[in-house]
């Protein structure tokens, strides 16, 4: 909402500079988001006076003016324009001024002839003809009929001598839509008296109203109220100087008359008003219903819309003629033969019009005021204020009588004040008095410990509410800060979150660095990865209006968001990369409104010295930080989102918790990325199931370690893990460790064949291990592992 | 024999002068005091001397002897000085060449300002909590008192799931607090929930579809609007230092009454206007208010035992703020040399 200050001044007498006047109202509830000068873009132009016009000497066109700009010599300045004349008042853009859209003007020849500046168009000002109709067109701007004076500041003359406040009005106050809504928190922010004004028409026109019209409101829930008056033998023209510079301050182009009136009274009171003429409201009827079967309408700014059955329009006995709320017909437009005009002053249901608005994708200054559900009571004021208009420009006969039509009871709302009960809420010791004292400044009256709650104040409907307006004007920042008394909580993280940062910090030191990306994708993202059609991964959550189709669904695998923003760092030449994320999936579960909503632990890499490895000891290193059960992993060869021979399963105490790879070069291709890409997707979730017992104390070795070294050769197929795993059966209790050092192929070694080379660490606990300990140990292991693996000794 | 002695203590003394290293001295010691050395052979000469003669050149012989262990002990220590010197002097390196560190992995920034309001809420005893992204319109809108036909609640707004506007991507934490409610039923109630929502706004330097939030709220007897200050104030201080100006400025949500939005003055002009303020003096941190009468009755809660204040904070905001990030689609980008920087 933006209010004109000079506007303002016929309401609320304050002196304020324009940065005390926002810091007050904004403290006050009224946040003010911007201040404009209107001066500010014209700058050194001054009214002046033609003293003497002649032909320049060099052009056919040009013409040499004096000009008396109030300063003590006059200046000279050539123009081409045609129609000054000598004792012509001219703006006169001196040397070194500023003109709209920040055109600098200063001195220059104009053909050999010295111009100290330019004489101006309205164009050349901002201006347009619907701000100064009588202005010449296509020529300098004669200020004659301004009542402007020598040497003025041109801004004065053109009404620019104001600010422009912008607030941003809340949803629960739709009252201070409106410049008397604005007044009154202004009267209120400020404790100095609101002067309001009643309007008086005179009347007095020629008929009969009731005669003439007949209103009838078929949908009442839809109509709240539907006020009417009418104006006769009206005189189509330009509405007054001061009335077009206060609709321009809050960015509303004149017209004519008639309509300015109805935007007039639009800002002052917030009831959005409209003039139909007469001659199209057929058969003398408005009826104010439902499309229905009405299928078009063409509003008056030529555009065909496409009615549906619930849109509110008003219409006379054959056609709608006006979208209720939104935007008047073309067919019924006031054109400048209007004879006979009705003034409409409605109330109509905020969400209704909201709607239609939003579907015809039309909001208009009426649609935006009437969604905020305005007061009803506002419409015979309003009215009257526009008939009290005519009047005073002679703009038509305004005839006796009003049409209105109410269709709901004014419930009055009273509340109990209850200073106790505030003082409670807010931490404060207000004096009750104070509080009364609060509430007059708002024009809410209190008596006998009742308050009379305004009609225009919806949100004042509980002792709460009445504690904000006490403690709005007490001073939010008066209120004493205070730290929470009572039983204490005991702060913390759950023990998942523990995890979740311990896991982060882990990564981290993995050389990992977090990443957040959208929980939406697209879902051609399971495509990119190769995903079976019948994955179930692919019942993913719809978003039935994404932004557009690349967000479109809710993911079930983090692997496409790592793989986009791997992919995007590889393209932006970014040499390698370590990723990690932690957030969640969204899993539909069948007969459920809401999905599980999982957490995974995804890590990705690419770049020198990335491997299979590098990953695995990642994940390795962060499961070992977390202190899981036991971890194996298991090759898995057909899942191809991964290489078949590079990808494994993460087992933890023989549960299956996630999945690591190479990406399948094919998947990252799709991606962009022709370098080798690994990823691990954890469930973490999951892993919380699988966590060891907490860490307890184990006493020091006290007897040294002895260890051996062992290096068998076995068939390519044998796994390391298969070794250890019969290593290990074999060696018996004394077996502490044992560790790969070399696997072997080549020179040596028959093909089809590999070496492997393990160091085994034995200890006891009571005494030093001699031979005689550990020789049947190593011959087990030998004999088990010659058994079952075909594994013999190098 | 005395001339012999005096001539070998001159001639050892100089000789071990002169030696470079110490090998020299030990190839000095072996011919001077060795088995088959120079002293030791005209000792072995001593029986053949006078019983007079022979206690006068023991002695000589001895001092002699003395003579040479000192000085070859000091020659010893001051070679070995010198050859420390020597190797540290060739091991001097390029202090100035850059460290070889481990590569250790960055937090996003996102984050590291969310973890630092989690420690000031934890410190007073808030419990943090996590709940579904995908949110019932019950929970997101209504039970927070924003009736069917609230303009937050159109579809212009807000990503739906359900055709019947019943289940949606929530817009903001705050059902949280209907939830925690539910969840805890009898106060004290001290939560912080931070996590995802989202909105259907297009990406722009300001503007993400998915953002975060953190919400707070607090259920008790007795709680106060003077107590919301002193919370959301020591937040404030807590972040931005403790000179740090605070407003609070009346506004509107459905959900709370009284309702505010709290500014901090402008850390860059100090209240006087410029462009990081956009000449307003003020900086808007974050929204709050006591818990609406109706929230709470929604949630079984008695409104005239219990009061409560709630308030929500703007995650990318804080983390641009605090590192002076100019464009929001670089937080979620996660270009590599944009995390290397946290």
């Amino acid at each position: 909402m933006n209010l004109s200050r000079k506007w303002l001044k016929e309401f609320v007498d304050i002196e304020a500079s324009d940065r005390e006047y926002a810091e007050i109202m904004t403290v006050a509830g009224q946040k003010v988001e911007t201040t404009a000068r209107l001066d500010a873009e014209i700058k050194n132009v001054k009214v002046g006076k033609v003293l003497s016009i002649v032909r320049h000497e060099n052009s056919d066109h040009m013409w040499v003016c004096q000009i008396d700009v109030g300063e003590a010599v006059p200046i000279q300045i050539v123009t081409g324009a045609q129609n000054v004349r000598q004792g012509d008042l001219v703006p006169a853009a001196l040397h070194d001024s500023y003109l709209a859209g920040g055109v600098h003007i200063t001195r220059g020849m104009l053909r050999g002839e010295e111009s100290n500046g330019m004489l101006c168009s309205i164009q050349e000002l901002g201006l347009t003809h619907n701000d100064f109709p009588d202005a010449c067109q296509d020529g300098i701007w004669i200020l004659n009929d301004e009542g402007a004076h020598v040497g003025q500041d041109i801004n004065e003359v053109i009404g620019n001598d104001d600010a422009v406040v912008e607030f941003e009005i809340t949803n629960n106050r739709p009252d201070c839509y409106s410049l008397i809504g604005l007044a009154r928190e202004t009267a209120a922010a400020f404790n100095v008296p609101l002067k309001l004004h009643e309007p008086v028409v005179k009347g007095g026109g020629p008929g009969e109203l009731m005669e003439l019209l007949d209103v009838e409101t078929p949908d009442p829930d839809l109509c709240l109220r539907y006020t009417a008056r009418m104006v006769r033998n009206v005189k189509i023209g330009p509405s007054p100087k001061w009335m077009r510079q206060r609709l321009r301050a809050a960015g509303i182009r004149p017209i004519n008359n008639i309509v300015d009136i109805t935007n007039y009274v639009m800002v002052e009171y917030g009831q959005p008003m409209h003039a139909f003429d007469y001659r199209y409201v057929g058969g003398g009827k408005i009826i104010v219903r439902r499309a229905g079967a009405d299928k078009t309408l063409t509003t008056l700014d030529g555009n065909v819309r496409n009615l549906t059955p619930d849109m509110l329009v008003i219409a006379d006995e054959t056609r709608p003629v006006g979208l209720a709320g939104v935007m008047g017909g073309e067919n019924s437009e006031i054109a400048p033969d209007t004879v006979d005009v009705v003034f409409e002053s409605a109330n109509f249901d905020g969400t209704s019009i909201r709607k239609t608005a939003l579907a015809l994708g039309m909001r208009t200054e009426a649609s935006a005021k009437f969604e905020k559900n305005i007061d009803p009571m506002l419409t015979l004021p309003a009215v009257n204020r526009a008939c009290e208009l005519v009047e005073l420009l002679g703009a038509g006969e305004v005839l006796d009588g009003v049409i209105d039509i109410l269709n709901y009871i004014p419930q009055p709302v009273v509340l109990p004040l209850e200073p106790e009960r505030i003082n409670a809420l807010l931490g404060t010791q207000i004096p009750e008095a104070d509080m009364i004292d609060y509430l007059r400044r708002e024009q809410i009256t209190v008596s006998d410990g009742k308050i009379i709650v305004p009609t225009w104040r919806p949100d004042l409907r509980r002792m709460a509410d009445v504690a904000e307006e006490v403690a709005r004007f007490y001073g939010y920042n008066e209120i004493p800060t205070t730290l929470m008394r009572g039983a204490t909580t005991r702060g913390g993280y759950s023990p998942s979150q523990k995890l979740e940062n311990k896991a982060g910090t882990a990564a981290r030191a993995m050389g990992y660095s977090e990443i957040i990306t959208y929980s939406f994708v697209s879902p051609s993202g399971m495509d990119m990865i190769r995903a079976p059609k019948d994955d179930p991964r692919r019942k993913q959550i719809k978003l039935l209006n994404p932004l557009g189709e690349d967000s479109s669904v809710m993911r079930t695998t983090g692997l496409p968001s790592m793989l986009d923003i791997l992919a995007r760092n590889y393209a932006y030449h970014n040499k390698a990369a370590r990723l990690y994320e932690l957030a969640k999936i969204y899993l539909p579960v069948e007969g459920e409104p809401l999905p599980r909503e999982p957490k995974l632990l995804m890590l990705g890499s690419y770049g020198p010295g990335e491997d299979f490895y590098t990953l695995k000891g990642a994940v390795e290193g962060i499961l070992a930080q977390l202190n899981t059960l036991p971890v194996s992993f298991e090759a898995v060869t057909d899942n191809p989102s991964f290489h078949p021979g590079r990808c494994a399963a993460l087992l933890v105490d023989g549960k299956r918790i996630g999945l690591l790879g190479q990406v399948h070069p094919l998947a990252a291709a799709n991606y962009g990325m022709d370098c080798e890409v690994y990823c691990a997707e954890l469930n973490f979730t999951e892993l919380l199931t699988v966590l060891a017992p907490e860490k307890t104390f184990k006493a020091l070795p006290r007897f040294p370690a002895t260890s051996r070294d062992l290096a068998v050769v076995c068939d390519e197929t044998v796994t390391v893990g298969s070794l250890e795993a019969c290593i290990t059966a074999a060696a018996g209790e004394l077996l502490r460790e044992i560790k790969l050092f070399d696997v072997y192929r080549g020179a040596g070694i028959l093909p089809g064949k590999k070496s492997v080379a393990f160091s085994l660490t034995f200890r006891a606990e009571d005494r030093t291990l001699t031979d005689a300990d550990i020789e049947p140990a190593m011959g087990e292991v030998l004999q088990a592992l010659e058994r079952n693996l075909n594994a013999v000794r190098r | 024999m005395k001339d012999q002695l005096e001539q070998i203590r001159s001639r050892a003394l100089a000789a071990l002068e002169a030696a470079k290293e110490s090998a020299e001295l030990e190839n000095l010691r072996v011919s001077l005091l060795g088995k088959k050395g120079e002293l030791t052979a005209v000792l072995k000469m001593m029986g053949k001397l006078s019983a007079e003669e022979r206690p006068v050149m023991g002695q000589l012989a001895n001092s002699v002897r003395a003579a040479i262990e000192e000085r070859l002990e000091t020659r010893k220590a001051e070679l070995a000085a010198a050859a420390m010197e020597q190797k540290l002097a060739a091991e001097a390196l390029d202090v100035t060449v850059p460290g070889t560190a481990p590569t250790l992995g960055h937090k996003h920034p996102m984050n590291i300002a969310l973890d630092e309001a989690k420690e000031i809420f934890i410190g007073m005893g808030f419990q943090i909590l996590e709940g579904p992204e995908v949110e019932l319109a019950e929970y997101n809108f209504t039970k927070l008192n924003t009736e069917e036909g609230h303009p937050a609640r159109d579809w212009s707004d807000t990503f739906y799931i359900q055709e019947d506007s019943s289940v949606l991507l929530r817009t903001q934490t705050s059902p949280m607090q209907i939830r925690a409610m539910e969840a805890i039923k009898n106060p004290p109630i001290r939560i912080l929930a931070p996590g995802r929502v989202y909105r259907k706004d297009e990406v722009d330097a300001t503007h993400s579809p998915m953002f975060h939030q953190i919400e707070g709220l607090v259920i008790d007897k007795g709680i106060t609007m003077a107590d919301l200050k002193g919370t959301l104030e020591t937040l404030v201080k807590s972040l931005y230092g403790e000179d740090s100006v605070v407003r609070f400025r009346p506004h509107h949500f459905p959900f709370t009454e009284p309702s505010c939005e709290v500014d901090v003055q402008c850390f860059k002009c100090k209240g006087a206007g410029c462009p990081t303020c956009k000449g307003e003096g003020w900086i808007e941190l974050l929204g709050a208010g006591m818990v609406h009468p109706k929230v709470l009755e929604g949630c079984g809660i008695d409104p005239n035992v219990y009061s409560g204040f709630a308030f929500g904070i703007g995650l990318e905001r804080m983390a641009m703020r605090r590192f002076q990030i100019s464009d929001l689609r670089l937080i979620f980008e996660n270009d590599v040399r944009f995390l290397r920087q946290f």
